[in-house]
């Protein structure tokens, strides 16, 4: 059994009129095995945020999930109680944002920052919570630990505040963690820095990650699976190396061959016309189609399913049917 | 007129520290601390580094939006110190700029023809007319349909917008544009595009570039030259598919193994680099790389080293230095 | 958290939109009754020569105290009554109107120029300026509003156009501070670094690009400020430093009004208060939405 099945995820935005429905997730689905890494790739608009978002039942008040299951440890998280949701977050399921500054509280220390989740979720006392804490701020590498915890996040550079965020989110030993671009506000050497960490984390932990990013380069470097998305629908999921070398979606094609290669020179890169749609107003047809080199009558018009182009690699195209 | 269009010659910017009731200077940062740089005509330096390594003042200092503590930026052979106001006009000119935010580098209450104009109005006497062709001419030249000129620029898409930034620092036909993270707030999908555009410019006016960014491919992609920047000082400076394929400088070496692979099979040497960026405030005491060198040596605490040539490239590194080459 | 939202059954989801809707005209709605007040009021104003059933300054010592037609002892001549010289209360109403407007008015927007104006500058180019007329500001600010008007009126003596110049001098400092930290975050913004370096003078950089940009703040500013600028003119009027009489002022109105509410004369005092209410409850929820109209646009940008 997977640890995390989505099934048919559809996550819309109502605006506050009732009138314009936008489509953030529409019928997503994808899976996760215990201990694997996958990526969710996308640009602004493809609805990326918004899946992470619906995992952990964390949607704003003008969102609604209107379909779907999620599957997580053989529950359905759509059908549980909010009490029964909030066992599940931190504890099970943790996740990590993309700005640490706004993922931490600037009146709280550290340390009870990251004895929270360890007092909320075990019911620990104050005391050894925070000796958790200083294990837990060892386990993420952060220098001197004993002095760290009494600090508060303004002290903290960027990449330890990142740390401090990752030190909350495995403290109650979850089995999956859902990271959102956590590595955009970094600088590179800190970057690599803190990816490493995360495999060695996963890897101690038998933790399964889904990291969410525009970055093809994140998903090269971490991960094992990887889901493109493209307009709040899954375009191409596969094992990475075959996505990477053989890709069946023209728009993941067109993405890989757009980015620049430190070996290539400076040749010319191979563009994508247009921009990523406005999910308020899509194309008829397949989102693609517009900025599509390869397309065709019917994708104007018809939105294709998903097709099965390998044993384990799947393509919303209609070259792929 | 040969030789090249911008030089830098141990440029320095300090800016002081003030605490206290009176503003008593306390401290002073050591934004860029006496580099050196040329730009030729027609071609790209691309300068990286991270946060802290003074490559964003560097900007500032070549488009004068700070001036230097000291050292020397020589324009077209001329030195920019003793500018007066007509040579200044001219500097303007010549020197245009486009930044990292789309949606800030415009002013939202403009119309986009009056936003490309506005450097052409403020500096030469045309006549309307003049004017909306140039205008018209430049859209072409980036892309953009004629109609753009009456819009606004909410209604324009972030790489749309980018492009009316391009036009408008190519007005006056200036000889070097300081590009600063032009395509990092773009969609992926995008900066191919943009990218695409620029080296196109670059050949079809001459132009030359300064181009910063944190996307190492992309500086390697675009750059005739390297400059490598850590806490202030060039480490590393030379061609830039010779520094890509085999970077000398430790920090370099970290950097380029720290860029992320474009395929899952592209295996690197992983170079994990120990610590923090230190502060402007208090660079460590000789190679102000030391503290976080994996392959430090006694003599890099005590001795500052100068950039001096090594395979076909500047470095800045002892172990280049040394008795035993 | 949106748990329930994906178990809530859809007439009840469109019943809680329906309800929120027309709870908060906030948010969304275009705020109407308020807009239909101040329009009322400004169409009195404008027509008060031809509104106004009688003269407002001339009274009949005959017909003092009458009390509005729909009580005993009211007539239809005098609709809502009469003061305690003989003046239709409607009348007076009806041209108190124009006194609080146009002051009102005039006052919001001498200020809003004057503190818009130094509030750019001192943004802007900071050094000694901003020094200087920040703390000038502060001073001004310092001193309470009403005291502070009282003595300039009777430093000028009383006249319609002196408690303009008086209410704007007061009032200016609000705009000073509240554009100048606007100004402050727009120098950082990449526009106005492109305009220096495309060599635009300073000025024509504050001109072209900065005020502009500080003019939704400005006339959401003055909206509010209308409401207050009111109630001041009110209260000096009341304190009778204000328009001088027989010049028809609601505060005024209420100041002669006071001494008959013990004899039972209600009208006298509650209706120009009434009006004052309305006046400025309309213009701080027109300024209200305004703010939340303009701002998030703002945002975007």
């Amino acid at each position: 059994m997977k640890l995390l099945e989505v099934r048919n995820l559809s996550t819309h935005y109502v605006s506050s009129r009732g009138t314009r429905v936008t489509r953030a997730v529409d019928d997503v689905s994808l899976a996760v095995d215990e201990g694997e890494t996958l990526g969710i790739v996308g640009e602004s608009g493809s609805g990326k945020t918004t899946l992470a978002l619906s995992l952990l039942r964390l949607l704003p008040p003008a969102a609604r999930n209107v379909g779907g299951e999620i599957w997580f440890e053989g529950e359905d998280l759509l059908r549980i109680s909010n009490a029964e949701m909030r066992r599940v977050r931190g504890k099970r399921i943790a996740m990590i944002l993309q700005d640490p500054l706004a993922s931490l509280n600037p009146l709280f220390t550290v340390g009870d920052q990251v004895a929270e989740p360890i007092r909320v979720h075990e019911g620990a006392s104050r005391g050894s919570a925070w000796d958790r804490a200083r294990e837990l701020l060892r386990a993420v590498r952060i220098a001197a630990p004993e002095a760290r915890v009494r600090e508060y996040p303004h002290q903290l550079s960027g990449g330890m505040r990142q740390r401090v965020v990752g030190a909350i989110a495995i403290s109650c030993g979850p089995r999956l963690l859902i990271a959102d671009e956590p590595t955009t506000s970094l600088d590179l050497t800190i970057q690599a820095q803190y990816l490493r960490l995360l495999r060695d984390l996963q890897r101690d932990h038998g933790l399964a990650m889904i990291f969410i990013t525009h970055n093809l380069g994140i998903v090269a470097k971490m991960c094992g699976h990887v889901a493109v998305m493209y307009a709040g629908r899954l375009v191409e999921a596969g094992p990475v190396a075959r996505i990477f070398s053989s890709p069946a979606h023209p728009y993941t094609q067109a993405l890989l061959e757009s980015i620049p290669r430190m070996s290539d020179g400076r040749q010319r890169l191979t563009a994508i016309d247009g921009q990523p749609p406005d999910p308020v107003a899509l194309p008829p047809g397949c989102a693609f189609h517009p900025r599509c080199p390869k397309v065709m009558d019917r994708c104007r018009v018809e939105a294709p399913p998903e097709f099965r182009v390998a044993e384990a690699q799947v393509s919303r195209c209609w070259l792929s049917g | 007129m040969a030789g090249p269009v911008l030089e830098a010659l141990q440029l320095t910017k300090h800016f002081p520290v003030r605490r206290g009731l009176l503003a008593r200077q306390t401290a002073v940062v050591r934004a860029v601390d006496g580099i050196s740089f040329t730009i030729e005509r027609g071609r790209t330096l691309g300068l990286v580094g991270e946060s802290g390594c003074g490559k964003t003042t560097t900007a500032k200092l070549v488009l004068l939006l700070e001036t230097p503590t000291s050292g020397l930026l020589r324009f077209d052979g001329r030195d920019l110190q003793g500018l007066d106001a007509a040579m200044h006009r001219e500097y303007r000119r010549s020197v245009q700029a486009v930044f990292q935010d789309p949606f800030a580098s415009l002013n939202p209450r403009m119309r986009v023809d009056r936003i490309i104009a506005e450097p052409l109005v403020t500096n030469e006497r045309l006549t309307g007319g003049e004017v909306a062709k140039r205008v018209a001419h430049l859209l072409e030249l980036v892309g953009l349909p004629e109609r753009s000129a009456d819009l606004f620029p909410h209604e324009f898409s972030g790489g749309q917008r980018q492009r009316i930034a391009i036009a408008r620092a190519l007005a006056l036909s200036p000889k070097l544009v300081v590009l600063d993270e032009p395509v990092s707030a773009l969609d992926v999908s995008i900066r191919a595009q943009i990218l695409n555009l620029l080296t196109d410019l670059q050949a079809q006016l001459g132009l030359s570039y300064f181009f910063i960014a944190h996307d190492l491919a992309a500086v390697a992609h675009m750059s005739h030259t390297i400059a490598v920047m850590y806490l202030g000082r060039i480490v590393e400076i030379g061609d830039a598919a010779t520094i890509a394929a085999a970077p000398k400088h430790p920090y370099t070496q970290a950097l380029f193994s720290a860029a992320l692979p474009s395929h899952p099979d592209e295996k690197r040497e992983e170079i994990i680099v120990a610590g923090e960026v230190p502060s402007p405030l208090a660079p460590p005491a000789g190679c102000r790389f030391h503290p976080r060198c994996p392959r430090v040596m006694e003599r890099c605490s005590r001795e500052e080293p100068r950039l001096l040539p090594e395979a076909r490239r500047q470095v800045a590194c002892h172990l280049y230095t040394g008795i035993g080459r | 958290m949106n748990g329930s939202a994906a178990n809530a059954s859809p007439s009840r989801a469109a019943a809680l939109t329906l309800a929120w809707r027309y709870a908060s005209f906030r948010s969304e709605g275009f705020p109407v009754l308020p807009v239909l007040i101040i329009v009322v009021f400004v169409l009195t104003a404008l027509f008060a020569n031809v509104l106004a059933p009688h003269n407002p300054e001339v009274g009949t010592l005959g017909d003092r105290f009458h009390p509005p037609a729909w009580q005993d002892g009211g007539t239809g001549e005098h609709l809502l009554g009469t003061d305690h010289l003989g003046r239709d209360v409607l009348s007076r109403l009806i041209f108190g109107a124009r006194v609080s407007l146009v002051v009102g008015f005039m006052a919001v927007i001498f200020a809003g120029i004057l503190g818009t104006v130094l509030g750019i500058l001192s943004g802007y180019l900071g050094g000694w300026v901003d020094q200087v007329i920040m703390r000038i500001t502060d001073a001004w600010l310092a001193l309470p509003a009403l005291t502070f008007a009282i003595f300039l009126a009777a430093i000028v003596g009383p006249s319609a156009m002196n408690i303009v110049i008086i209410l704007a001098a007061v009032y200016w400092t609000r705009y000073a501070r509240v554009v100048r930290g606007e100004v402050l975050s727009l120098k950082e913004r990449e526009f106005v670094r492109l305009a220096i370096v495309a060599g635009c003078s300073k000025r024509t950089i504050m001109r072209r690009h900065i005020l502009p940009n500080v003019l939704n703040s400005t006339i959401v500013l003055a909206t509010l400020m209308l409401g207050v600028v009111i109630v001041t003119e009110a209260s000096l009027s009341f304190l009778g430093v204000g328009v001088p009489p027989p010049q028809p002022a609601w505060g005024l109105m209420l100041a002669d009004g006071k001494k008959g509410l013990m004899a039972g004369y209600w009208w006298l005092t509650v209706l120009p208060g009434t009006c004052i209410m309305l006046l400025v409850l309309a213009a701080n929820l027109l300024g209200d939405w305004l703010r939340v109209k303009l701002d998030p646009q703002l945002r975007q940008l």
